[in-house]
Order: structure tokens, then C-alpha cells, then sequence
């Protein structure tokens, strides 16, 4: 039993740690954590910490290596997002495929570097971000543009409102909850299925408790998250990009081939070659998905704002690369989840908002962020090196 | 009585699950040149590294008594402070600093703020013309040869106010020239009254050499040869290296040769990847039948894993010429994918290294070679990956609790199944074993054999590196010999016996010498 408890904290020290920190800042904000605003804000505020802690996953995957030029790219494709709308006055649509592209040329650009000329990622994209960071502003002419094309703010920044279902004037809108009820329910009945379909095959079936306590718990959060959507505005379209991006990442580095070569670069290069793995094209990959995803992120940020300057997206890639180690990625590579990053991101954005609403300073929340940062890194490393003492 | 320096008495040294040392015994005579033989894995090293402090006092067994007093050394500093320096084979030597630097690192000469400089070049020239190194003092260690970095490092051992000097293989990487220089500088010290311990496999300098020369095997003292008169040959230290009997270490297998031919190598050449004119593999030109173990032997550094990754998807070395023939059609192959779709596989001899993902699965590792087999349109069927895994778990008896398991927990013979189930799931007809039983007991040795046997049962052909003699003529039906990069003789396992393939590799360095 004792084993069995410990097993567990050690499995979910970081849900645990957030739901500690997330009980620790309702009570210091009196409750105001959990209003309807303030949760469906806690989402969207950290939407593009999300979107980028899952392409810096894989960079940081195949060996602890990082991407600083993401802020950067954020700003850049924002700009070019922003200038392309108001000068030209071009379709939203258009823009968006214009600068999705921009993303993956950029990210080409370094992948190739890194992976095809071993130039070390750190010195390549800290280039990266001093080259994108001034491309954008000259594209911005050093002016703060604003965003006013209310297809492209649709698109991004608007909220799910079904017609007939959510009246304005209500004090809820019933679609939010009527979603969430539906995939909690989802998520119960595919714990029921996928065991059905294992056994069905004949293969071993674990024990019912912990699968289906564990998807009762996600489930209900669902649940209960929704619920405070419905009360504020409905859905916001943003929490759908970011869940998509989220959902194809996990999908990618969980079930897929191409997902596993990331691990097994990080784990051991030299072996994952002789596998007969291009590992080169493995660097590109990462740093092509990495500097696409920041496309992304600049356009829900120009979206977000309404407005893009030179600053946006500063030290971005830090709250990404944050995101990864908090949540249980590996400083050497070859480990980290879809699912601990995400978690590592809400952790940091509970940490901000909750210290935002209490009204403490700027200041003493980069001192808590590194703190948290910290500590979290020597976690990882401690606890990695005991395991590889015993074997 | 003689005047003993250093004696070492019953040392005995355990790696988890390996008896390194096994009451072993060594006597030093002052002023004497005092040579360790044995074969690769007999322990040489390791007694020099309980000697050094490498391995600390308590982590061994036994006495080991200097001067006359019982030490225990905890670091490489407690045993330097006496006198004791030890010379590794490969040498520790900081490429971008100078000769200067480099002798006195770790060791610096204080001034008043700072290091003295001026004192430090002073001193690094004295000991530089005690060697004989004709270099200024700020040459860069990257700028010379390999003999003279030897040199720098005996230098080095000088400025460290050496009494008993332990070189370990120092002639190695040396050609004739400089190794006859070198030995000759050790002849010169032992004049002066230093006392030396040689490692060396080159038989021909240590009976040159040495005044006594002792035999250790298997991790236990042999016997310890007099040669004051120099009336030792190769022949007779031979004899004791090897003079194991074979027992029935090797299981039976009953020879299904089939006469076609599996592999084939002709006038394959091979350059070193960053000295590109430095050729590592010269005309190397073998085959290996289907059904077939072919040995190949020598000593470390004589080209065969170079020569086995090169031809596995030139995965070693650049310009590589020659012709590749598999199943009788040849094949260029470019890159390792290609090598494992044409049918090969490399088992590396660096498990650890090169061969698994230790922080993964045994079932990652097991299929990541050939993960389209558990793949469909890209997506993992985790479900059969484990199946798979536990399908060559069961095959090769693989001791572990799960195949969730990480390869890293696991033991090295247990590691070494988890890497060869990954080359047997690739469907390779041609397998080459890269010293396949290197670090693990002798059970599982016994396991990793048998395995190699059903593999030829089943008509795949099987091409075993080893630099343990033994198991080369235990389990190959033909050996090839190498040495220096070139093969220097081919023999089938009837005729072949340990001093053969010993004076095979011994005859082609005379035969250099000559030239």
C-alpha cells in the first residue's frame, strides 16, 4: 500500500503540485480565481503558451535542445498578419495561408541549419531570434498595427454561440455545457470500448478502478470547466485551436512512428542511426513543426490583442521552454509528454493569473516563475539520477 | 633478498556480477622493467587501476605495499604523491593547450598571483629534452604526432617526480619508428634507476623490453617469467597467455553449411572519417556462406568494426571502395536503412553506446529497427509491439519482469539478448555480432552462443567479432585474422588453434617492420 501511494505521488507529482497551487491561489484571491472570467481568461491567456510548449516539446526531445527564436517568429507573423490586413486589405483566409507558410519557411530555414549542418540549436536560434525579431519590425516600421479584420477576429478570437440554443440576453449559454457533457461522456464510454476491443482480441486487460477512476476525474472536470464557460461568453474559438493543436501533438508523439523517433533521438542518437533512422531529417522536423507553431501562435496573438508592435511575443519561447521542463520533460531529452507540458503550462499560467488577481507585482512573478522553474528542473534531474543509480 | 618497490598481494576486484581480479599477485623489483600480458579482459588494466586509485581503497580486496609501507590510495592525487604515475592508452592530453600546459595541468607551478609561467616552460623544457621531444614548449598538442604526445606524456609523468612509471599499451597507436624510441627511452630510465610496468600486447617488444614479465588470465596470476637474459620468445609467452583448455563452453551444433554464399566483400578500403588519408580497412576481400559462423580475430584496433560499419550502410569512415555482394547480387549501400532493407544487421559492440535506448522500453528498442512491421499508415499498434516484444522475450529467455521494463535496468547479458531480439525482428540474413559477449558472465555468454546456433539452423549467416580467442574457435566455422587493418590469414576452425592466430597477427608485424 505504502509502495503503491508513493508510486502514485511519484507518477503525478506535477497534478498534484497543480492542484495544490490551484487550491493555494482560490483561497489567496478570496474565490475570484474561480469565476466564469477568470477561468475562461486562465485558457485563453496561456492559449499560446500551449500551442508552443508542444513544438518546443519536440525540439527539446531530441536531446534538451531548445528554440529561442519562437518570440521572435510570434512577432514576425503577427506583423507581416497585421500589415498584410490593413495595407492590403486582402481575405483573412489568404492571410492566414500566407503566414502558416511564412511559419514553415522559417522553420525550414532553421531545421535545415541545425539538422542537415549540425549548426549547435542554440547559437542557430538565438540568431533566429534577433533576424525575426528585426524583420518584424521593420515590416511593423516600428508602429504598433492594429487588427480589425472581423473575419480574421472570428476566426480566432470569437466565442461559439449556436443561434436558437444561446440567447444573448440569457445568463448562460446552454451550447458550452451541452459540449462538455458530451465529451465527458465520450471519454467514459472509449474507457469501455477500447477494453472491450483489447479483450476481444484476446490481449491482457488491466484492472477497471484506475482506468475508469482517472477518466471519471477528467471527465468531471470537463464538466465543471464548461460550466464556467457557459456562464461567460460560451466557448472561445481560441481553446478549440489550441485543443486541436494539443490533441494532434499527443496523437503524433504518443501512437505514431514519426513521434517515436523524437524519443529515441534524445535517448541515444549514435543507436537511433545505426536503426536505420535519418536522424537529421528527425532535427528538421522538430525545428520545422517548432517555428510553424509559432506562426500559429503570432496570429492568435495578433487575434487576441487586436493589435500587433514590436514587442509582441517577447520571451514567449521562454514560457514554452518553462512549460516543457515543469511538466516533466527531460533536460537531456528523450522524455517529456504532450499531456506533462500541458499540465506544466497551466501550472505557470494558475502561478500568473492567480498573482495577477491578487494584485501582486510584475516583478515577484518572474521571482516566482524561476523559482518554480528551478526547482522543478532539479526534480527531474535528482530523481532521474537516483533511478539511474539503482540500474 | 630482492628489493622489492611494489607488491601487490591477493587483490580481488568484483564489478556487479564479473570477478575482475581474482586473488591476483604481482612482485616489483626495483629498477626493473616489469611487463603484464594477457588478453583482452584478463584484468591488466584493472590492476592498474587498483594500483593507481582509479578503483579506490575498499572497493578491492588485498594489500597493496610500496616502499615497503601498505597504502591505500583513494584517488589518482594519493598515488601520484608517491611516485606513481600511470600512463593511459589513450592519452589525456588537452588538444587546443600547449605541450607546456598540458604537462603541468592539474599540477600548475604557483607564483605569487597566479601561475608562474615563466617557471612552468623552464620546467616543461628540462623534461622535454629528458625525452628527447624536439618541440618548442608552446607547440600545441593538436600540431604533433601521436609518438610525440606519447612522449609528452612520459614528460609529463617526469615533472610529476615519477618513481614507478605504468604505461599502459603505449605503443599502440605508435608505428615501428617511434615505438623503438620509445622502448629505448624506457631501457635509458631503467638505467637511471626508475622502475617501469609495461602493458603491452606487442610480445616481440615486451621480450625486447621487459626484465620479468608476468602472465595474468582470466583475472588471476599465471605465472611470472624471468627474462634478465632476454631469453624469452613469443612462444613461450604465448603459451601462457592462452593456455586455457576449452571445456564445454560452447554448445554443440551440428554444421549445415549450405554452399551459397551469404555475403560477400571484395577490395573493400576504407579512410578514417576525419583523417581521411589515413586508410583503416586496406583490401580487405571475405565471404560467409548461408549456415555459415564466420570468426573474425585480432586485436583491438585492428579494423574490424570499422570495417563491419562501413559495410553495414557506410555507417563508419569516407571513401570507401570496393564491391558488396549479398545473397550473390551486389548492392551499394548508402545509408543504414538501406543496409537493414538489403538484409543486414550490425550488432554493435557498444551496447550501451550505440545499440540500445536506455531510457526507453524493452519493447521500443526491440522494434525500432524495423518499426513499420508494428506500424500501419504511420500509427503504432502498441498492443502487437508488445506483443512482438514478448514473443523474443520468451525466445531468448530474456530474465525481466515486464517488457515495460527500461532497457537501462536491466543487467548486460540481459541487454545484450534485448539488442540481438531487435536485429532478429529486423529479418536480417546476414547478422554481424560485434564482439557479442563482451561484459557478461558466463551463463549468459553460454545463451548468446546458442542463440548464434539456431540462427545459422536457419540458414541465416552469422559474421562474430571477438577479441576473446576461445570463443572464435568455439563457435566459427572459418576465422579470418586481422591486424592493421588488412586480413593476414583465413583459416577453417580444424585448423586453427590460438597460437596460430596469435602468430599470424605477430608474423604481419614483422613483416611491417621489414618493409
Amino acid at each position: 500500500m505504502n509502495v503503491n501511494v508513493k508510486a502514485f505521488i511519484k507518477k503525478y507529482t506535477m497534478v498534484i503540485a497543480l492542484v495544490a497551487v490551484f487550491i493555494l491561489f482560490s483561497f489567496l484571491t478570496q474565490g475570484r480565481l474561480l469565476y466564469p472570467q477568470n477561468m475562461s481568461n486562465l485558457m485563453l491567456q496561456n492559449s499560446y503558451v500551449l500551442v508552443l510548449a508542444c513544438g518546443m516539446l519536440l525540439c527539446i526531445l531530441t536531446g534538451g535542445n531548445i528554440d529561442l527564436s519562437v518570440g521572435s517568429t510570434v512577432c514576425l507573423v503577427g506583423a507581416l498578419a497585421a500589415q498584410l490586413m490593413d495595407k492590403s486589405g486582402m481575405n483573412a483566409i489568404l492571410v492566414i495561408f500566407i503566414c502558416l507558410m511564412v511559419g514553415a519557411v522559417i522553420g525550414g530555414w532553421q531545421g535545415f541549419w541545425i539538422g542537415y549542418i549540425h549548426i549547435p540549436p542554440f547559437i542557430c536560434t538565438l540568431s533566429g531570434m534577433f533576424l525575426f525579431r528585426g524583420l518584424g519590425r521593420v515590416i511593423l516600421k516600428s508602429k504598433t498595427v492594429p487588427v480589425k479584420n472581423t473575419q480574421f477576429l472570428n476566426i480566432f478570437a470569437s466565442y461559439v454561440q449556436i443561434p436558437g440554443l444561446d440567447d444573448a440576453k440569457n445568463r448562460w449559454l446552454p451550447s458550452a455545457l451541452i459540449v462538455g457533457v458530451i465529451i465527458a461522456v465520450a471519454l467514459l464510454i472509449s474507457v469501455f470500448v477500447r477494453r472491450a476491443k483489447k479483450s476481444r482480441k484476446g490481449y491482457a486487460v488491466g484492472p477497471l478502478a484506475p482506468e475508469l477512476g482517472k477518466m471519471v476525474v477528467i471527465a468531471a472536470l470537463i464538466v465543471y470547466y464548461s460550466w464556467k464557460l457557459a456562464k461567460y461568453k460560451g466557448i472561445p474559438v481560441m481553446l478549440i485551436w489550441v485543443l486541436a493543436v494539443v490533441f494532434i501533438y499527443s496523437f503524433i508523439t504518443s501512437k505514431t512512428a514519426l513521434g517515436r523517433y523524437f524519443y529515441a533521438v534524445g535517448g541515444n542518437e549514435k543507436a537511433t542511426k545505426l536503426s536505420g533512422i535519418d536522424t537529421r531529417k528527425v532535427y528538421f522536423l522538430a525545428y520545422l513543426s517548432m517555428s510553424f507553431l509559432a506562426g500559429l501562435s503570432g496570429l492568435l496573438m495578433a487575434a487576441r490583442i487586436a493589435s500587433v508592435n514590436g514587442d509582441t511575443g517577447n520571451a514567449f519561447e521562454m514560457d514554452a521552454i518553462g512549460s516543457c521542463f515543469i511538466g516533466g520533460a527531460s533536460a537531456y531529452g528523450g522524455s517529456g509528454t504532450v499531456a506533462g507540458i500541458c499540465i506544466g503550462a497551466i501550472f505557470l499560467g494558475v502561478i500568473n493569473q492567480g498573482m495577477s488577481i491578487i494584485g501582486l507585482d510584475n516583478n515577484w512573478q518572474y521571482i516566482v516563475k524561476g523559482a518554480v522553474l528551478l526547482v522543478a528542473v532539479i526534480f527531474d534531474v535528482v530523481s532521474n539520477h537516483k533511478t539511474g543509480k539503482a540500474g | 633478498m630482492a628489493d622489492h618497490i611494489l607488491v601487490m598481494k591477493n587483490i580481488t576486484k568484483e564489478f556487479p556480477g564479473v570477478k575482475a581480479l581474482d586473488n591476483v599477485n604481482l612482485q616489483v623489483e626495483r629498477g626493473e622493467i616489469h611487463a603484464l600480458v594477457g588478453e583482452n579482459g584478463a584484468g591488466k588494466s584493472t590492476l592498474m587501476n587498483v594500483l593507481s586509485g582509479t578503483y579506490p581503497f575498499g572497493s578491492y580486496t588485498g594489500d597493496i605495499i610500496y616502499n615497503g609501507e601498505v597504502c591505500h590510495f583513494s584517488t589518482l592525487k594519493d598515488s601520484e604523491k608517491l611516485g606513481i604515475v600511470i600512463i593511459h592508452q589513450e592519452l589525456a592530453l588537452i588538444p587546443e593547450l600547449s605541450i607546456g600546459e598540458n604537462m603541468f595541468l592539474g599540477n600548475e607551478r604557483k607564483g605569487r598571483f597566479g601561475i608562474d609561467w615563466d617557471r612552468t616552460y623552464h620546467e616543461a623544457r628540462t623534461h622535454m629534452d629528458q625525452v628527447g621531444l624536439k618541440e618548442s614548449e608552446h607547440t600545441l598538442i593538436k600540431d604533433i604526432g601521436t609518438g610525440k604526445q606519447q612522449l609528452v606524456e612520459i614528460a609529463k609523468a617526469l615533472s610529476k617526480n615519477v618513481k614507478l612509471l605504468i604505461l599502459d599499451e603505449p605503443t599502440s597507436s605508435l608505428n615501428e619508428e617511434d615505438s623503438k624510441m620509445l622502448l629505448n627511452l624506457l631501457l635509458e630510465f631503467k638505467k637511471q634507476g626508475m622502475t617501469s610496468i609495461i602493458i603491452s600486447h606487442k610480445l616481440n617488444e615486451i621480450a625486447y623490453v621487459a626484465d620479468r614479465i608476468t602472465v595474468l588470465r582470466d583475472g588471476s596470476t599465471i605465472e611470472t617469467i624471468d627474462n634478465h637474459d632476454r631469453s624469452v620468445d613469443e612462444d613461450r609467452i604465448i603459451r601462457g597467455m592462452v593456455g586455457r583448455e576449452l571445456s564445454d563452453r560452447f554448445p554443440k551444433r551440428e554444421r549445415r553449411i549450405g554452399s551459397e554464399i551469404g555475403l560477400e566483400v571484395k577490395n573493400w578500403t576504407v579512410h578514417h572519417p576525419v583523417y581521411t588519408e589515413k586508410v583503416v580497412d586496406d583490401n580487405v576481400s571475405f565471404y560467409v556462406r548461408k549456415g555459415e559462423i564466420v570468426g573474425f580475430s585480432g586485436l583491438q584496433g585492428a579494423g574490424r568494426t570499422e570495417l563491419a560499419m562501413s559495410i553495414f550502410g557506410h555507417a563508419y569512415g569516407t571513401g570507401i571502395s570496393g564491391q558488396l555482394f549479398i545473397g550473390g547480387k551486389e548492392v551499394h549501400l548508402r545509408n543504414e536503412r538501406q543496409a537493414i532493407e538489403a538484409g543486414l544487421a550490425y550488432v554493435t559492440e557498444d551496447r550501451k553506446g550505440n545499440g540500445l535506448i536506455l531510457p526507453q522500453t524493452i519493447a521500443v528498442n526491440n522494434t525500432l529497427a524495423r518499426l513499420d512491421k508494428v506500424c500501419s499508415g504511420g500509427v503504432i499498434d502498441t498492443v502487437k509491439e508488445n506483443l512482438v516484444a514478448e514473443e523474443y522475450r520468451e525466445k531468448l529467455k530474456t530474465k525481466t519482469p515486464s517488457v515495460q521494463q527500461e532497457a537501462g535496468n536491466l543487467s548486460g547479458g540481459n541487454q545484450q539478448k534485448v539488442l540481438l531480439a531487435k536485429w532478429m525482428y529486423a529479418d536480417a540474413d546476414v547478422l554481424i555480432l560485434d564482439e557479442p559477449t563482451r561484459g557478461i558472465d558466463v551463463g549468459a555468454k553460454y545463451e548468446i552462443y546458442c542463440i548464434m546456433n539456431d540462427l545459422v539452423a536457419q540458414g541465416k549467416s552469422v559474421i562474430m567479432i571477438s577479441s576473446e580467442m576461445p570463443e572464435i574457435l568455439g563457435m566459427c566455422d572459418r576465422i579470418y585474422v586481422m591486424n592493421e587493418g588488412r586480413i593476414v590469414a583465413e583459416m577453417n576452425v580444424e585448423d586453427a588453434t590460438q597460437e596460430k592466430i596469435m602468430a599470424a597477427i605477430l608474423r604481419s608485424e614483422k613483416n611491417e617492420e621489414g618493409a
